[in-house]
């Protein structure tokens, strides 16, 4: 029992960690993307017609190739995701829309797209995809213990850590992650020092778009075994509220998202009545006000949300 | 309006770093910089000096690429140059160290250095032929080997290798990766960067740790920071914008000697101040701007402050404002003893006394900056006093005194004072931009009426305005915002007034105004003073402070460096004062003999004469 419940919690912790990582890429360039729910809801769209045209494109179901289905759904997930990032940076960089508004559009915008486009898609096949999709190393239903929490997940889980890491590391150690930093921080600084601000807002949002579409992939092929009936928008709010808790630290959101999904979890393991498993569904949100108020206090430098978070940049303001 | 100023030494004998020729810059309406022509040499001391306003940095931000110059050529050692960005004028190996640091706070000082550096570009063909080169080299020296030469058991060690012609192949081939592994191994930030860039800054002499995080820094760490950060991207022309604002005497003393070993190693440095004493003291040369405009470049050695502070200044002109005699003058508001600090602790007020007198007009000059804000909102109670009182003489009680120390606006206006404040930053702190003319007047009346807002009367109020002082708008219901300066100025100024104060304090209001509007400004300052208000008139044009004001107070750096009577003040001598630090005072440099000077500072070195 202990262990299905580590399992499948790490299983739908991969949710926010794609979601609360693409928007940690993007924050730390100085956007604040309120769309990442509704930028979750574009990667699920482009994710399900990628799988559908591949699936179209086979004679038959039985030709359909684990590796093939999963590689389609990931590029067709990202791209489309990151077509709602290339909206939100066009917006706030090149028309210097206020970020807030525009991040709140497109949540409204990509969650009735979500309904409008996955409603109508003919999703036979998508339930022998999803299994594709969610095949682990070891069976899930015949092992138990630790072999079954750390290796019966799919592939997407652990990307999802691999993307985590990596990234923590391209922030930390790398030029590419300093320069990044600096312009989220003092983007006049960034500028003086010759760093395009522009770009790198543009690409940050591009890239942290789409890793944050792959959690709307995740989410309908392989939690959800290609079921299209479920939006995925509640849980992008939670990718967002991630970034607050996890204090903008990529390495962090690994364990935060898996303490996330263990309270979101635990209404379901935990026999309790509706009230009670309302209350322990709130708890994400009270941990991440938590975490806001102790950091605000006692705020140490290096824990502060990144310096121009929400602002727009312009050379010659005055 | 060139002055002729003699210049013994002959320009043609020395190199000239960068050349400025017909750089205009204009903003919306104002004419920031018009057709400048400007030199700098390579090692030497440019001062650029001017009063505030006068188009300093906005000049030096062209030549950095903050700016782009709307006319105008440069030229970089003779070759003609457009600078577009920050990175253009990095790429010309000019560096600018701005007045507001540009530094990321949450980095280490190290990694603010080597921010936005480029890795150097990897030529293929180039590395290729090296290795090839390097190759048959070794080959040669292979077949010329003569074991002979070498005895001993340890000769092996001295024997050329020899590289057949497939490993040659071989490593030519995989060139491209090495560029590639080049560039990771650039990318990668290793833990021992900061020693790399301590190595350089030990080299030229500064002592610093630069793995500390600029937030735990004092200000003059952060300049020299800056200053290293210039230093290690190779500058040769380095901009230094008010370099010494921020500093104590004694960092200045050290930054003064870390400019004079740059000057030492050939390069060029530009310092914009406005501090006389530091111009004759640093520089080899200075060049005065007024206006925007250039008025001359003069060597140092060949000038004095006098000279400097008339050039800067201006040839007084006549504006007629209209002035009258002063009548029924009482004392209204006496500050006493004001000191202040700001959020970083440095002193912006200190030791400030004075009085504004019922019936008169109290001029505030000095350069911006020295504290003029912070005076006037720490009197209106916006601003956090750390020492000194502020007594008001209540007209309506026979004079009573109310002190209005730390207290907050609302309970200044509850105790009956009735103060107007006509702040620099118009719809910022005066007027709300989006809200109408009716809107903004209820800023003032908004606690009055019973539940609902009582809008009839500043209706009326923004009626009466527009019809008097002749605002140019389309409706009482028109966004402030959208109103010309001028108009703006006027609805604040009127709003004021209305509140019938016995105190008026105005910063900045003619700033930005064409001249009819200042002159509607002025006219209405006027007939406040005739109405025995004590106004409190804070300008920048000292010819104006001139006319206008019955009694100028000078301030620079927070302190009061003296009070002069407006109708015998002479223009230069507030230049002096304005210009003037602890150390004039000190070493007595400032003399004033055909003037009365009122000290009411307590100044250490005694009276100047």
């Amino acid at each position: 029992m202990f262990w299905t419940f580590l399992t499948s919690t790490i299983k739908f912790s991969t949710l926010f960690l794609y979601g609360s990582v693409g928007e940690t890429i993007t924050e730390k360039s100085g956007h604040l993307n309120l769309g990442i729910p509704g930028i979750m809801c574009m990667g699920a769209i482009g994710g399900c017609y990628g799988v559908r045209s591949y699936i179209d494109s086979l004679g038959s179901l039985s030709q359909m190739s684990g590796f093939a289905v999963v590689l389609v759904g990931m590029i067709c997930a990202f791209l489309f995701a990151a077509l709602g990032g290339l909206i939100f940076s066009f917006f706030t960089v090149t028309l210097r829309c206020n970020q807030n508004i525009t991040g709140l559009t497109i949540t409204t915008f990509g969650v009735a797209l979500n309904s409008l486009m996955l409603s109508k898609l003919d999703t036979r096949g998508f339930y022998e995809a999803g299994t594709l999709f969610a095949k682990g190393i070891v069976d899930a239903n015949t092992t138990d213990g630790l072999v079954k929490v750390l290796f019966s997940h799919s592939a997407l889980v652990y990307i999802a850590i691999a993307i985590a890491i990596i990234t923590a590391i391209v922030i930390k150690r790398t030029r590419v992650g300093l320069n990044l930093r600096a312009v989220g921080e003092n983007p006049a600084t960034a500028d003086a020092a010759g760093i395009s601000v522009g770009r790198y807002r543009y690409f940050a949002t591009l890239i942290g778009s789409g890793i944050a579409g792959l959690g709307g992939l995740f989410f309908i092929m392989d939690y959800l075994t290609g079921s299209v009936e479920y939006g995925i928008d509640t849980y992008g709010w939670l990718a967002v509220a991630l970034v607050i808790f996890t204090v903008w630290k990529p390495n962090w959101a690994i364990l935060g998202s898996i303490l996330f999904a263990a309270l979101y979890n635990a209404s379901i393991y935990l026999n309790l009545s509706f009230t009670e498993r309302e209350i322990i569904k709130m708890l994400p949100y009270i941990v991440t006000v938590l975490v806001l108020i102790i950091t605000s206090i006692f705020g140490r430098k290096s824990v502060q949300p990144p310096a121009a978070l929400g602002t727009s940049y312009f050379r010659e303001e005055r | 309006m060139e002055t002729t100023v003699a210049i013994t030494t002959s320009d043609a004998q020395r190199d000239v770093a960068i050349q400025l020729k017909g750089i205009t810059k204009v903003f919306g309406d104002v004419v920031a910089n018009s057709n400048v022509d400007l030199e700098v040499y390579k090692g030497e001391i440019l001062s650029i000096l001017g009063e505030n306003g006068s188009g300093k940095t906005t000049l030096m931000n062209m030549i950095a690429g903050i700016y782009f110059p709307d006319e105008g050529h440069i030229y970089i050692d003779g070759e003609e140059v457009v600078i577009r960005s920050p990175k253009d004028a990095f790429a010309h190996k000019i560096g600018m160290i701005h007045q507001h640091f540009k530094l990321v706070d949450t980095f280490s000082a190290a990694d603010n250095i080597i921010l936005g550096e480029k890795c150097p570009k990897f030529d293929l063909a180039a590395e290729r032929e090296k290795l090839a080169e390097a190759h048959r080299a070794e080959n040669e020296a292979y077949e010329n080997y003569d074991e002979a030469e070498h005895p001993g058991p340890l000769a092996y060690m001295t024997k050329p290798k020899f590289h057949p012609e497939k490993e040659t192949k071989r490593k030519l081939a995989l060139m491209p990766f090495v560029g590639i592994g080049r560039r990771i191994k650039f990318n990668w930030l290793a833990k021992k960067r900061a020693d790399e860039v301590q190595r350089i800054a030990n080299r030229f002499g500064f002592k610093i740790d630069l793995k500390k995080k600029i937030y735990d820094m004092s200000v003059s760490e952060k300049q020299t920071v800056e200053i290293i950060k210039v230093l290690y991207r190779g500058a040769d022309i380095l901009i230094l914008d008010e370099p010494t604002a921020v500093l104590t005497p004694q960092e200045i003393e050290k930054l003064f000697d870390v400019i004079r070993n740059m000057k030492a190693a050939g390069k060029s440095i530009i310092i914009i101040t406005h501090k006389l004493n530091e111009v004759m003291e640093i520089s080899d040369r200075v060049a005065v701007l007024r206006k925007g405009e250039h008025i001359a470049t003069v060597e140092t050695a060949f000038t004095d402050e006098q000279q400097l502070t008339e050039m800067m200044v201006g040839k007084k002109v006549s504006l007629n404002i209209d002035r009258t005699e002063p009548h029924d003058v009482k004392n209204r508001l006496v500050v006493s003893g004001l000191s202040a600090v700001n959020s970083d602790g440095i002193k912006v007020l200190d030791d400030v006394s004075f009085e504004a007198k019922s019936g008169e007009i109290l001029g505030i000059a000095g350069i911006a900056g020295s504290g003029q804000r912070e005076l006037l909102e720490a009197i209106a109670g916006l601003y956090k006093i750390k020492d000194g009182a502020i007594t008001y003489y209540d007209p309506a009680k026979d004079d009573a005194p109310v002190d209005l120390r730390s207290k907050t606006p609302v309970q200044i206006r509850d105790l009956g004072v009735r103060l107007s404040f006509v702040p620099e930053d118009r719809l910022g702190m005066g007027l709300v931009g989006n809200m109408d003319l009716v809107d903004n007047m209820m800023l003032r009346s908004y606690r009055k009426g019973f539940m609902f807002l009582d809008r009839k009367s500043p209706k009326k109020l923004a009626e009466t305005i527009v019809n008097e002082l002749e605002v140019v708008t389309p409706s009482t219901h028109t966004a402030v915002r959208k109103l010309s300066g001028g108009n703006v100025q006027k609805v604040l100024v009127g709003r004021e007034i209305a509140a019938s104060p016995s105190v008026l304090m105005a910063a900045y209001p003619v700033r930005g105004l064409d001249i009819n509007s200042s002159y509607t400004i002025y006219n209405l300052l006027n007939e406040q003073k005739e109405k025995g208000v004590a106004v409190i008139f804070v300008g920048e044009d000292l010819d104006v402070l001139i006319e206008l004001c019955d009694r100028i107070l000078v301030i620079c750096a927070g302190r009061v460096t003296g009070v002069v009577d407006g109708r015998r003040a002479i223009k230069e001598q507030i230049g002096l004062l304005m210009t003037k630090t602890t150390r004039d005072v000190d070493e007595n440099q400032v003399s004033l003999d055909d003037l009365e000077v009122h000290q009411e500072n307590d100044v250490k070195g005694g009276d100047a004469q």
